[in-house]
């Protein structure tokens, strides 16, 4: 990308950096629609993700009561069971979890963390929005067009997906397809702005290795999704010549319903190598803004910097780049060269190794710290308990051999949610209580709050730690009901009532949260610019919450790390990164550190 | 996914390669005063737009990559493939990208050389051959499916009209914002004004040149 | 405080539970124990480092609560405690990584001596297919299938004449010898999955997939589709069962070839219309059913789905469930056809009714019932014309009140649920969709509604008639 050509690391702007010119609307529309200001298009992105993510969540509860409660309703057939499958997948992969940590986070954290005034091309950002926003709305269209939503799992495996007998494949894949071309068409729109805001309106002082972990997660996990979505475009492309122009891209000479189709010679394993080169670097996109943000949670409420810094962002990019070799661990018993087994269960636990060295250095950032047991850190916590259950239980199904009788199992889905469900989303949560009296200058209920923590941190348990054992069992995955299987025990059955009530209890508990957030934004305790004590840029701006251009008359200037927490000899516990040695109060007499 | 993992590897040491020059023996827990750092002056070429734009090709050359990626496991794959003739028309459309890619580095230097009629001439010219270049790709379209290359036909056919595709895409994004460069141009705009604007307008044709002749060679070695 | 403690519980909790749960590996059938052992030894590791890494979280927390007073303990880094956790995990991945690669190697290479087997799938069940005598499968070509060859074997390929064709979707296999799947799909891509066996592997359209295994243990094994395959995945099911070697050569042996399927002509009417004497009673004499005798209308059936339902009924899988009482009365009579070609000829008879409209029995909201038949339609056909390549018969004028009836016996498993009953397990679990009486009677209203659309059996077979 070009970082060769000049030294961006040492790169420092000069004293008087060349301020941007912010468009200041003064309408209503122009300051909360057609905002142009990163932090007005990080809130829109962070309600319209939680919007459609809610609906996503229904969706689940109706699976969990068709599985809970088979033959109790008459609510859900098999074909929409498989629809409501298959876009709460998409749906919360994408549009919610993608959608929130980049374009929310991203853009809430992003100017703020780094010391600029606003994302470098603040146009385009605002375009990016609207076209997540128009992407969400053909999905949500896709609900109500003929023959209903697409319904072929959030894998789009063709030739199911587009051929008769799988519910959407009439309507519902065209308008799911188109979605996600509009979706990344508007990604990498913002996605441009991530990375050249990382690279290029840095604030004086802000190295490379003074940026924030937050920063550096979601930095790496932008790259990545630049690169990896285009494999996705390019199989939605495919499929649709496939669906609307009868090519035969993926298309084999096949059957449907009985009828010799005028497809031939296409190659279904194609589209597969091209979805996961998207699918599993989108894993680690979710996961790594997610790494980044439980960092920074963990030392500010820790008083303790982390551990072993360098290796924290060496062990980001390794894993980003690592992500990119991985894919076919999906494909273990697709039929594909069996011998690439071999070659992508190497490369998929070596990725292991870095990742377990973000756990331990997480785990040691608590050992000898000074914790604080605020609701962030409970989150944070949280999540570290549920990405090590699911990280480990990756260690089964990355290993090729273990992969064969768990594959396309509930073993599977326990795994994929905890490490990219559960977890992220423990962080989202974590992450909103942490900022939000930053984003409103209100503190959220912490009452609320660690009921909202427990009961959502012990379902998810509930839920997703005995799947494992129903895949152990062999009990596979996307089927509308078991009858009598012979090699499903019936009490397997009883298991699926208790996952089915606790889902329920944990999507209440959800109301909690949004309550909270509402009822806060009025009647929240007062917080103050700095209420966490934290080094970071964005509690130094001078407003609370920051108005648009974040800073006051001049860029703040960065002398120090982010992690700046229990310094010895310092008079306070944490020194914030635009403190300048010089200004440093130390305790009783003047000493240097 | 040779290719897509050849680019993407090359991509990824530049990138470990500069991570490494920035973290190598830097010490992130030591304050530093302000009066300690080098002060230096932005590069110009290294504006944010330029970087925008360069990341905005790389992921550009992710999308042609990840395709050519699937020409190649898809015509491995069946028995089925038949590469189609190569219109002659190709060349002429070709040279004409080309000629427009010459023409904009022409302006751009004119607005080093502060000459607008330079400018002016070799935007004209530039886009003028751009399109050019599209509309005869149109007509190859247009002969190869006189001549029963459908889209459906073949998936050497289909592959072609889906690279063709995608690559005039991407050049009739540029046209629009040469378009609105021309306007400004024309409204009298001074040269060394357009000077940046110009100067990623030509970096992106280059590169759409580059690109279309990758792709051109791939069909030739095909057929 | 409390995190700390709940850490603990649910870290050694989650361990005990892993000992206590009745949930777990089914019990092996097959030589893949070295993939249980993989699995054990996966969870020894990563149990262990579980509850090292949360229950270390916890002490931490336990421990280093804060204080106003106190300061953490300021250490930016340390290079050899990181080296030495580097390494540990790296030691941890190999141990992990090494046994696995080694059992892969052998699950990809099969044994010279296995003998193959083809397993077909299709939406949304399975067939079978070995080579013969001269052990080689013939060449098979998706575009070639249709009624007469439902495998798609190329006529001209000798090889392929000699091939065993199983076209239902109960296998046997040989105990103790090695077996080399080959899978096929004709449509959708699904997988071959028996829990017990421990190998599956996906069956991709346009190409052929392997997978081997040694079946080590006689018994009935349910086969289920481990990768969707559309909207009646779930009930895609088979039956592999596992036998002495000397039993497996006698069903062979019972087994038609693709040669013998070819000799075989098309079933004759004339003879079928002799034979369809002894059913006139019932079914009356243009099969148009008798309610009074609870003889449903056999007009407009197609041969293939007559002549499956008469072996069912001769061989038991259908009609001895002490519930189905007329079913119970329908076997005798269909003991009386012996043959297979006595069942076509009837069959190729009964084709030749006339469909006349039904009387309407049952009332029923069509309109509710239309939702319920969206599940229906994907096998049944959106008019109810029924699809033959899906084992699915026509619905459309067919006796309501019979199709209340047998909804009610799959729904009940009274009918579906015998282990010969090669499709009838497809509708025991759709039929769960119709959650009570009204569903039922409402679908079948809808089902009253429909026209069979234009290609019903009986109009092709009038077409063909007036072309000769």
């Amino acid at each position: 990308m070009g970082e060769r050509e000049y030294d961006a690391g040492a790169y420092v702007p000069p004293a008087e950096t060349e301020e941007m010119e912010l468009v200041h609307p003064k309408t209503f529309i122009g300051k909360y629609i057609w905002s142009q200001d990163a932090k007005v298009i990080a809130i829109q992105y962070g309600v319209t993700a939680t919007a459609i993510g809610l609906v996503a969540l229904v969706l689940s509860l109706l699976m969990r009561l068709q599985l809970g409660f088979p033959n109790a309703f008459s609510l859900i057939d098999p074909g929409e069971y498989l629809q409501y499958v298959s876009m709460h997948g998409m749906i919360m992969v994408v549009y919610l979890l993608t959608a929130i940590f980049l374009g929310g986070f991203g853009n809430y954290l992003i100017p703020l963390m780094c010391g600029a005034r606003d994302m470098v091309f603040p146009y385009l950002n605002m375009l990016s929005f609207w076209f997540y926003f128009a992407s969400v709305l053909i999905l949500v269209a896709g609900f109500f067009v003929p023959g209903g939503s697409m319904g072929a799992g959030w894998t789009l495996y063709p030739p199911q997906s587009i051929s008769e007998g799988t519910p959407g494949s009439e309507a519902g894949i065209v308008v799911m397809l188109l979605s996600l071309a509009v979706f990344i068409a508007g990604f990498t729109m913002g996605g441009l702005n991530y990375v050249v805001t990382v690279l290029q309106a840095r604030t004086r002082g802000m190295t490379l290795m003074r940026l924030p972990l937050t920063i550096w997660g979601i930095f790496m996990a932008t790259v990545m999704a630049l690169l990896a979505f285009p494999a996705l475009f390019v199989a939605a492309l495919m499929m649709l010549c496939d669906r609307l122009l009868g090519t035969s891209f993926f298309m084999p000479e096949m059957l449907s319903m009985g009828e010799t189709s005028d497809h031939g010679g296409g190659s279904p394993i194609l589209f597969q190598h091209l979805f996961w080169f998207f699918g599993h670097p989108e894993v680690y996109i979710v996961a790594l803004p997610a790494f980044g943000i439980v960092s920074d949670l963990l030392a500010c409420h820790a008083r303790k910097n982390i551990f072993g810094y360098r290796m924290m962002v060496w062990a980001i990019v390794i894993i980003g780049v690592l992500s990119f070799v991985v894919w076919a661990h999906h494909m273990y018993v697709s039929g594909m060269n069996p011998y690439f087994g071999f070659l992508f269960a190497i490369t998929t636990l070596i990725i292991a190794v870095p990742t377990a060295i973000k756990v331990y250095n997480w785990v040691l950032t608590l050992w000898r710290g000074n914790i604080r047991l605020t609701v962030p850190m409970l989150f944070a916590i949280g999540f570290i308990f549920t990405f090590v259950n699911g990280g480990l239980s990756g260690l089964f199904l990355g290993n090729v051999t273990v992969d064969v009788p768990l594959s396309d199992t509930y073993f599977v889905v326990g795994h994929f949610h905890m490490v990219m469900a559960v977890a992220p989303v423990l962080v989202i949560f974590g992450a909103i209580y942490h900022w939000y009296p930053k984003m409103t200058g209100r503190m959220l209920n912490d009452t609320l709050g660690k009921v909202h923590f427990w009961i959502t941190f012990l379902g998810t348990y509930v839920i997703y730690y005995p799947m494992h054992f129903m895949g152990l069992e062999g009990v596979p995955r996307r089927y509308y009901a078991y009858g009598e299987t012979t090699f499903i025990s019936d009490s397997v059955q009883t298991l699926n009532v208790v996952i089915s009530i606790a889902a329920f209890i944990v999507a209440l508990a959800q109301v909690l949260f949004l309550i909270n957030l509402v009822w806060s934004y009025y009647r929240g305790r007062d917080a103050g610019p700095n209420p966490w004590r934290a080094t970071t840029l964005e509690w130094q701006t001078e407003h609370t919450p920051p108005r648009h251009g974040n800073f006051g008359e001049s860029l703040p200037l960065v002398y120090r790390w982010p992690y700046d927490y229990s310094v010895p000899g310092a008079s306070e516990d944490f020194i914030p990164q635009n403190v300048s040695p010089e200004e440093t109060r130390w305790q009783a007499e003047g000493r240097q550190s | 996914m040779t290719v897509s993992l050849v680019f993407l590897t090359a991509l990824m040491v530049t990138f470990a390669g500069w991570l490494l020059w920035s973290s190598f023996n830097v010490r992130p827990w030591e304050a530093q005063s302000a009066t300690d750092d080098p002060a230096q002056p932005l590069p110009s070429m290294m504006s944010a737009g330029r970087v925008g734009l360069i990341v905005f090709l790389a992921v550009v050359t992710s999308l042609f990559a990840l395709t050519i990626s699937a020409y190649m496991m898809r015509m491995e794959v069946s028995g089925d493939w038949q590469p189609l003739p190569i219109p002659g028309l190709l060349w002429f459309n070709t040279l004409a990208l080309m000629l427009a890619s010459v023409a904009l580095q022409w302006a751009r230097h004119g607005t080093t050389r502060a000459d607008g009629s330079m400018v002016a001439r070799g935007l004209w010219a530039g886009g003028i051959g751009s399109m050019v270049f599209i509309v005869g790709q149109l007509v190859v379209w247009y002969q190869l499916s006189v001549n029963g290359h459908h889209v459906d036909s073949n998936p050497a056919d289909a592959f072609f009209y889906l690279l063709t595709a995608l690559h005039g895409v991407h050049l009739l994004g540029g046209l629009v914002v040469w378009g609105r460069l021309l306007a400004r141009v024309r409204r009298g705009a001074a040269p060394v004004s357009v000077h940046s604007h110009l100067e990623l307008c030509t970096l992106y044709w280059h590169y759409l040149a580059v690109v279309w002749i990758v792709l051109f060679a791939l069909l030739l070695l095909d057929a | 405080m409390a995190i700390a403690i709940v850490l603990i519980v649910l870290a050694l909790g989650s361990v005990v539970f892993y000992f206590l749960s009745p949930w777990g590996l089914t019990p092996l059938a097959s030589n893949w124990g070295a993939i249980d052992a993989t699995i054990d030894i996966t969870f020894v590791v990563t149990g262990a480092v579980f509850v090292a890494i949360n229950v270390f979280m916890a002490y931490a927390i336990l421990c280093y609560r804060f204080k106003r007073q106190r300061r953490s303990h300021y250490e930016p880094e340390n290079k050899k405690l990181e080296a030495w956790l580097t390494g540990l995990t790296t030691l941890g991945i190999v141990a992990l990584l090494a046994p696995g690669l080694f059992v892969w190697g052998n699950y990809v290479n099969v044994p010279d001596d296995a003998h193959e087997v083809e397993v077909i799938g299709q939406q949304w069940h399975w067939s079978y297919r070995l080579p013969g005598d001269d052990g080689r499968f013939g060449d098979v070509r998706t575009h070639l299938i249709d009624e007469s060859n439902p495998f798609g074997l190329d006529p001209d390929d000798p090889a392929g004449q000699d091939d065993v064709l199983i076209d239902s979707s109960h296998v046997k296999l040989p105990i103790d010898r090695p077996v080399k799947l080959m899978l096929r799909s004709t449509d959708v891509i699904h997988n071959f999955k028996v829990a017990q066996f421990r190998a599956k592997m996906d069956v991709m359209p346009g190409q052929v997939s392997y997978m081997w295994l040694t079946p080590t243990k006689t018994g009935d094994f349910e086969a289920v589709c481990a990768e969707l395959c559309g909207m009646a995945h779930f009930a895609m099911r088979g039956r592999v069962e596992v036998v002495e070697q000397g039993e497996f050569d006698d069903w062979v042996a019972q087994q038609p070839t693709f040669g013998e399927l070819q000799d075989v002509g098309e079933g004759d009417p004339e003879a079928g219309a002799e034979l369809y004497a002894r059913c006139v009673a019932c079914h009356g004499p243009q099969g148009g059913g008798r309610q009074e005798m609870n003889a449903p209308r056999l007009a407009g059936l197609d041969d293939d789905y007559i002549e499956r339902q008469l072996r069912n009924f001769r061989q038991g899988a259908r009609g001895e469930h002490e519930a189905d009482r007329f079913g119970q009365q329908m076997r005798p009579f269909a003991m009386t056809l012996e043959d297979r070609e006595m069942n076509a000829d009837v069959a190729a008879h009964i084709e030749t009714f006339p469909v006349e409209p039904t009387r309407p029995t049952i009332i029923g909201d069509a309109e509710r019932g239309e939702r319920f038949y969206r599940s229906c339609a994907s096998c049944h056909g959106a008019d109810g014309e029924g699809r033959r390549a899906l084992k699915a018969p026509r619905l459309a004028g067919m006796n309501d009140w019979y199709l209340v009836r047998q909804l009610q016996h799959f729904k009940d498993g009274v009918r579906g649920r015998h282990p010969d009953d090669w499709y009838g397990n497809q509708m025991v679990d759709m039929a769960q969709i119709l959650v009570d009486d009204a569903a039922l009677r409402d679908v079948v209203a809808y089902i009253g509604t429909l026209s069979g659309g234009e290609s019903s059996p009986q109009q092709d077979s009038e077409q063909a008639r007036a072309e000769e």
